[in-house]
């Protein structure tokens, strides 16, 4: 029920006071409320339930979160380290 | 797709579980909260990944499932009225009431039909000008946002003949009736990624402090959750208990404050009924009384329906932790997603529905799973 999806902003419209984007899942095109989301543009990824943007997704956090993972093999060798030292040391050795 | 693919990486995965039986030391046991991270993790089978020291329990977080019989013999007295319009999300269609599902009132002559939006109500209330235009407003935090602008939207165009049958529901007051219980095996938590992308976290803080319980706000996909049980793992290792955000992508403390400001302008906190659970104070919302215009149950006049719910159901016992699908007699004989008996079953998202969606009701037991997936080295 809470299912919600990123899809990728295509172009906005405004339809009565609010403002609408073409938003592209996969290859299906749906139209989506922007009203909670008024920082998204075009080009970005929203999640989106029930046909409401609810959060614009961060790419440098995704990004962040993907390259601690990546560096598991590294953390069983460190003793419980605090993420922002993962976060640190993941953006010094992936250089992203 | 983007931001779904990567989250599915078997690769990945297999580090995060290695990563968590290298730490585990002692039993725990997690509770996934949302409906969604419960189906995820029975059909991608995550549970059984998982050191047997890490038992996942199904938490209350599916709407469709705690949404009281009575609402729905209520939502179904008004379907059938000929004035009117019912409009609503797909998965209420197929629960049963007391006499009847949604399907079976529209294949009587109701006009009852499926929304991709909440929005949609306005248009159809605007091609029908002569009818009632109903929509039955379930569901959590992430929802209320979408259905709150219905109604502000319903308002500003000064259209008369929408209205809505509110059953919204709340996370937090939940969790603490959870870990209020005697029952309680509880010991730390994967939080509702999308409710707490419009709410933020700061409201599991006090929760966290107070309970003495780890809660990691989590997203859905396999690595998602995976990850999330990592994080509440090693808290619970090493004596902590705090709220984690592993769904940083999607959230931040703060949560939606657009979403929330229509919310707060539109709905108010009320106690609430949560089917095979009871009331849970201060557990939902309801229509602010200057919006009560919109009140299906005031348009209608529709007065309390009494109901009674199967004696055999422990769903009860099984949105709260303390039970599982399979310790229930009726599982799969005569309660299945054809006939259900109660909560946990009348929604895809449901643990028993899902449980039966994917065969564990074929008894497959958890030691051959585990030998399979690991290739026989286990």
């Amino acid at each position: 029920m809470c299912l919600a999806i990123p899809g990728k902003v295509l172009s906005e419209y405004v339809q009565g006071s609010m403002r609408m984007a073409k938003v592209k899942f996969g290859g299906i095109v749906r139209e989506v409320c922007l009203e909670y989301v008024p920082e998204a543009q075009v080009g970005d990824f929203v999640l989106v339930h029930v046909g409401f943007a609810i959060s614009r997704v961060d790419p440098e956090e995704a990004e962040r979160t993907y390259q601690l993972l990546q560096e598991m093999d590294q953390l069983g060798e460190l003793d419980e380290p605090e993420f922002g030292e993962i976060a640190t040391h993941a953006a010094k050795g992936g250089g992203s | 797709m983007k931001y779904i693919d990567e989250y599915r990486d078997p690769v990945l995965a297999q580090k995060i579980v290695e990563e968590l039986h290298r730490i585990q030391t002692r039993p725990w046991v997690i509770m996934e909260v949302c409906g969604g991270q419960t189906h995820s993790i029975v059909k991608h089978g995550i549970d059984y990944l998982l050191p047997k020291g890490v038992e996942l329990v199904h938490g209350p977080g599916c709407p469709v499932c705690v949404t009281p019989l009575d609402m729905i013999d209520k939502a179904h007295a008004i379907a059938r009225r000929p004035e009117v319009i019912f409009c609503s999300f797909g998965d209420m269609l197929r629960v049963p009431g007391s006499q009847d599902d949604l399907f079976t009132i529209r294949s009587q002559g109701g006009d009852v039909r499926v929304v991709y939006s909440p929005l949609d109500c306005l248009k159809i209330a605007r091609d029908h000008p002569d009818k009632q235009v109903v929509f039955f407003a379930i569901g959590f935090e992430t929802t209320t946002p979408a259905n709150a602008m219905l109604v502000w939207q319903a308002h500003e165009a000064g259209l008369k003949n929408v209205s809505i049958l509110t059953s919204h529901v709340l996370v937090p007051p939940a969790l603490e009736a959870i870990l209020q219980s005697p029952h309680n095996r509880v010991q730390g938590f994967l939080g509702p990624g999308h409710v707490c992308a419009v709410m933020g976290y700061s409201q599991y803080e006090p929760i966290s402090a107070r309970y003495r319980v780890p809660i990691v706000i989590s997203g859905f996909e396999p690595i998602d959750i995976l990850q999330g049980t990592l994080m509440v793992v090693r808290q619970l290792e090493s004596g902590r208990a705090e709220v984690e955000n592993q769904y940083s992508r999607v959230l931040n403390r703060e949560g939606n404050r657009p979403a929330q400001d229509v919310v707060a302008n539109v709905f108010e906190v009320s106690d609430r009924t949560w089917r095979g659970v009871g009331t849970i104070p201060g557990s939902g919302y309801r229509l602010r009384s200057e919006f009560a215009a919109y009140d299906a149950e005031r348009v209608f006049d529709i007065h309390d329906i009494n109901t009674l719910e199967p004696s055999n159901c422990i769903s009860g016992e099984i949105l709260r932790g303390i039970k599982k699908p399979h310790d229930c007699p009726a599982f799969a004989t005569e309660c299945n997603p054809q006939h259900p008996l109660g909560a946990t079953m009348v929604s895809a998202e449901g643990a028993c529905a899902a449980y039966y969606t994917y065969g564990r009701h074929l008894s497959m037991d958890r030691e051959r799973l585990v030998t399979i997936s690991t290739g026989g080295g286990a």
